[in-house]
Order: structure tokens, then C-alpha cells, then sequence
């Protein structure tokens, strides 16, 4: 064991995907791609050789340009994709901000939605049912929570993501390019809780292209290109270089 | 086995709201809701019951409930491995997104058709009770074939939920399969109307033993003899075990191809 100080270690990791040269989907032409030797890939390594190590309490930002790795790790450390080579470690509880409410049933209401999403993200309903008026109240929906939301607006259904994603003590906190989402003023908000979690000890992952809330919300920064770590450290002085070097 | 335990656990809350949302959300909107998953196999079963007491006259006893049994027995495999192929594809914006444990989503679909299952199975009691069939004390003992039967279907639906990801024609494939199954089943014929060779190819599916064990307690009142039950029990304890297997040797990549 490391030091209990570390929450997130990643050691080595690499991710490789196979680019299928033409879509093989179908098992037939598998078969007779296979048989006449023609099953070829290119191979692409998202991730090539990553480490660092989150410590506790830390919000670390990660920053790079399209294509350099970022999603790809997140979704590695998330538990999402498993890594071809290398490993991480997560020692705690990771509430992933999944984007726009990918876990909703459009059918279901509002209400029963909080539960599903909770459910997916681990918690039985007795831990819902104390965080919900906390959700309800946050996500400013109470006269909509018996709407199915499939008659939401799309800010109201990233606001209710975004509330139940927040609520309840989840040690790890993933922020993947979410912030965007709702008007000002429920952004500041979003900032403003994304803060107090962090005030209370939540260990913070963020993905932004905004090199500006980046250097806002984070005091780590990785910088990864190309798939691998160009740099780490403080988040102010690496992103006074990844914005010069632009 | 203990994580996987651990893991079942944390998840279990999961498994229920699933459920519960596949049981709302088919009948939302009508006003009997939950009750058509009674009412929907006992209005099925009153019109072939009406129709197969005059027509098709096969020399068995109670042919009406010769055929309703063979029907909630088979019926229930094709729908939920039929829904079980495509569950990982449904469910691509999920596993992009967030870890869950991936088999939960072919249980939850297992168990929402056991649920009609179990509908069913009270529909037929009722059919039963009105045609003033014989009631046999081991009616009860038809839970048995059916707890087999769900287990086999689990893992058949585990396994065509693995490969259907990676070959999409197997959806298109299957649906084929299951009507050559059904003819290979004694679903609508009895086992004597067979010739012999074919009545030994029948013989070794496994849904025929299911469904002889499952008639035998519920019609017939009789025990099934040592093949029945060996053939029932075995495979579905194989089926599920390799199920999981391939499965999980399989999950990791399911991303790579959603």
C-alpha cells in the first residue's frame, strides 16, 4: 500500500483501440474475412504510459488538446474502459457528472428518475430518499418532479443531472466538459457547489477546454498530448505554459 | 467470488429500479396499468382455449391446456432471450458513461419477464379453475421446471447478449431460430404424433424436458421420471454457468463495438 493519502493512482497506464480498417459487424462477413486472412486493424493508442496520483482533497485538472487522451482517461479511472496495459486504483467512491442525464428514462418521471439515477450510480433508495429534497430544491424543479421527463427542456435535464450527480458524499467528483450547461447564473451555482464538495474534502477530476475555469476550480493539472503526460504539477504555472504554447 | 458478492450487493438497488421501471413503463399510460400483465396472457389463453377446444383435435387429454402450458413455457424463453440479445445495445449510452456491473442489465430484463412469467402462470391456474380442470396438489411443484427454466434463459440471454453486440445478424438470426426451436419443442404436437428419429432430436432439448415436468405437475398431477429431471436440472445449471462465463470473458470489450 501507498500512502493512505492517495485516492487515485494510476500506474502505466496504456489504452490501445483497434481501428477497424472497414466495419466488420456482421458475422458473416467476419467469417469470410477470417478465412481469407483479411481481419486487419489499426491500431491506436489513446493512452500511452500514463501515471500520476490524485491525493486526497486535491482537484486536478486535465488539459489537452482534441484527441489527446482526456476522455479516454477519465472513462479508464471512471472504471468505463478497462486499460490494456497498467492499472489504476480508486480508493473511494467516484459520482461520474454523466452528461445530460445519459442514465434518464424519458419515460419516467422526474421522481423516479432521481432513484434510477441513483441506482446507477450505486445508492439504494434509502440514501436518495434524504438527499432528495436537497436535489429537488438545488435543481429548481419541485413543480416538474411528477413530469415524465421525456417533456423536459434540455436545461432543466442537465440542472436535475447535475443535482443528483452532486448530491450525497461521493468522494470523487468527475467533471467532463459539464459547465456549459444552463443559463449564467446556474452555472455560478454549479461552480459555487463544485467548491463547497471540494471545502469539504471531495477529491475533484475536471475536463475542461476552458483553460480559464481550469485555473479557477483546479490547483493540480496533468497535460496530456498525443496520449501521453507532457507535464504535471501546479495547475497555475502548467496552464501559463499550455497557454503559451499555444 | 466474495467482490463479485460485495458487488451484487451494492447493486441490488439497481436491479430494482430497473425492474420496476420495465413493469411501469410497458403498461403506463392504461388505465388497468400493472393489471394487464395479468389480464393480457388470460385474454390470450380464454381465445385459444375457445378456439383449440373445437378445432385440432389431437387425442390428448385437455388439449386446450396441453397447448396453454406449452405456450407460457416457451413464450416466455423466446420473449426474454429475444429481449436479453439486445440489452447491451439499449443500454450504450450507459456503459459509455458510467460503471455498473454490465450483467445486471440482462438480469433485470430476466427477471421483468419472469414476472409475466409468473402472471402467466396464475392466468393458467384461473383457465383452469373455469374449465374445471382437475386442481392436483402438484400444481405447486410447477414452480420447480419454471425456476429451471428462468436459469436456462438467463444464460442463453447471456450469452446472445455477448456475441449480439459484436455480430448484429445475429438479432435477425435468432428470431429464425426460435420458430425452428418451437417446432422442436413439443409445444403444439404431442410427443407420440413423432416419428421416432425426430422423436429423440426433441427429446434432448432441454425446453422439452422443462415443459414435460412443468405439464406433468400441472395437468396431469404426475412426477416426471429420472431423464426428465436430469435433463431439466443439468443444463440449466451448464447454461448459466456459461452463460456468466462467456460473458464476462466477453464484457470488457462490449464498449470497443456499442
Amino acid at each position: 500500500m501507498e500512502d493512505n493519502n492517495t485516492i487515485i493512482s494510476v500506474n502505466d497506464v496504456s489504452m490501445r483501440f483497434n481501428l477497424a480498417r472497414e466495419k466488420v459487424d456482421s458475422l458473416k462477413e467476419y467469417i469470410i474475412r477470417a478465412v481469407k486472412g483479411k481481419l486487419q486493424y489499426d491500431e491506436f493508442w489513446a493512452l500511452n504510459n500514463v501515471s500520476f496520483d490524485v491525493n486526497k482533497g486535491d482537484s486536478v485538472g486535465l488539459i489537452g488538446l482534441n484527441g489527446s487522451g482526456k476522455s479516454t482517461m477519465l472513462k479508464v479511472i471512471a472504471g468505463v474502459l478497462k486499460p490494456t496495459r497498467g492499472s489504476v486504483r480508486v480508493n473511494g467512491s467516484v459520482a461520474p457528472l454523466i452528461e445530460l442525464g445519459a442514465g434518464f428514462d424519458i419515460d419516467l418521471t422526474g421522481r423516479e428518475n432521481v432513484f434510477l439515477n441513483g441506482a446507477l450510480l450505486g445508492r439504494s433508495r434509502k440514501m436518495m430518499q434524504e438527499v432528495f429534497d436537497e436535489i429537488v430544491e438545488f435543481s429548481e424543479l419541485r413543480e416538474f418532479m411528477d413530469v415524465p421527463v421525456k417533456n423536459y427542456s434540455s436545461g432543466m435535464l442537465s440542472r436535475l443531472a447535475f443535482s443528483i450527480a452532486t448530491s450525497g458524499d461521493a468522494d470523487i467528483l468527475i467533471v467532463d466538459e459539464v459547465l456549459s450547461v444552463g443559463d449564467f447564473r446556474f452555472q455560478e451555482k454549479c461552480q459555487e457547489r463544485i467548491h463547497r464538495m471540494m471545502d469539504k474534502g471531495t477529491t475533484v477530476l475536471f475536463v475542461s477546454h476552458s483553460i480559464e475555469q481550469v485555473e479557477e476550480i483546479c490547483n493540480k493539472a496533468v497535460w496530456l498530448e498525443g496520449g501521453k503526460v507532457r507535464m504535471k504539477g501546479d495547475s497555475k504555472e502548467i496552464c501559463g505554459i499550455y497557454k503559451q504554447s499555444r | 467470488m466474495n467482490t463479485f458478492i460485495a458487488n451484487f450487493n451494492r447493486y441490488k438497488p439497481l436491479l430494482n429500479e430497473l425492474v420496476v421501471r420495465d413493469v411501469k413503463t410497458k403498461y403506463r399510460r392504461s388505465v388497468l396499468g400493472v393489471l394487464w400483465t395479468l389480464l393480457n396472457p388470460l385474454l390470450m389463453m380464454a381465445v385459444l382455449s375457445v378456439v383449440f377446444s373445437n378445432l385440432f383435435k389431437f387425442d390428448i387429454d385437455n388439449y386446450p391446456l396441453y397447448l396453454l402450458a406449452g405456450q407460457v413455457v416457451f413464450n416466455f424463453f423466446s420473449s426474454s432471450t429475444t429481449m436479453d440479445m439486445t440489452t447491451i445495445i439499449d443500454n450504450a449510452p450507459l456503459i459509455k458513461k458510467v460503471y455498473v456491473p454490465k450483467y445486471m442489465f440482462v438480469l433485470s430484463r430476466t427477471v421483468s419477464s419472469a414476472i409475466n412469467l409468473m402472471a402467466s402462470f396464475a392466468a393458467l391456474i384461473i383457465v383452469m379453475l373455469c374449465m374445471r380442470a382437475q386442481l392436483h396438489y402438484t400444481a405447486i411443484l410447477g414452480v420447480l421446471p419454471i425456476m429451471a427454466l428462468v436459469a436456462f434463459s438467463l444464460g442463453i440471454g447471456l450469452i446472445l447478449a455477448s456475441f449480439a453486440v459484436k455480430f448484429r445478424d445475429i438479432i435477425h438470426l435468432y428470431s429464425v431460430l426460435t420458430t425452428v426451436l418451437m417446432y422442436m419443442t413439443p409445444v403444439i404436437y404431442p410427443m407420440s404424433s413423432l416419428p421416432r428419429i425426430i422423436r429423440y432430436i426433441v427429446r434432448i432439448n432441454p425446453l422439452t424436458s422443462i415443459l414435460e415436468m412443468f405439464r406433468g405437475f400441472m395437468i396431469y398431477g404426475v412426477m416426471p421420471d429420472i431423464f426428465t429431471t436430469l435433463m431439466t436440472v443439468i443444463p440449466s445449471a451448464v447454461v448459466l454457468a456459461l452463460g456468466f462465463r462467456v460473458f464476462y470473458k466477453n464484457q470488457d470489450n462490449f464498449i470497443l463495438y456499442v
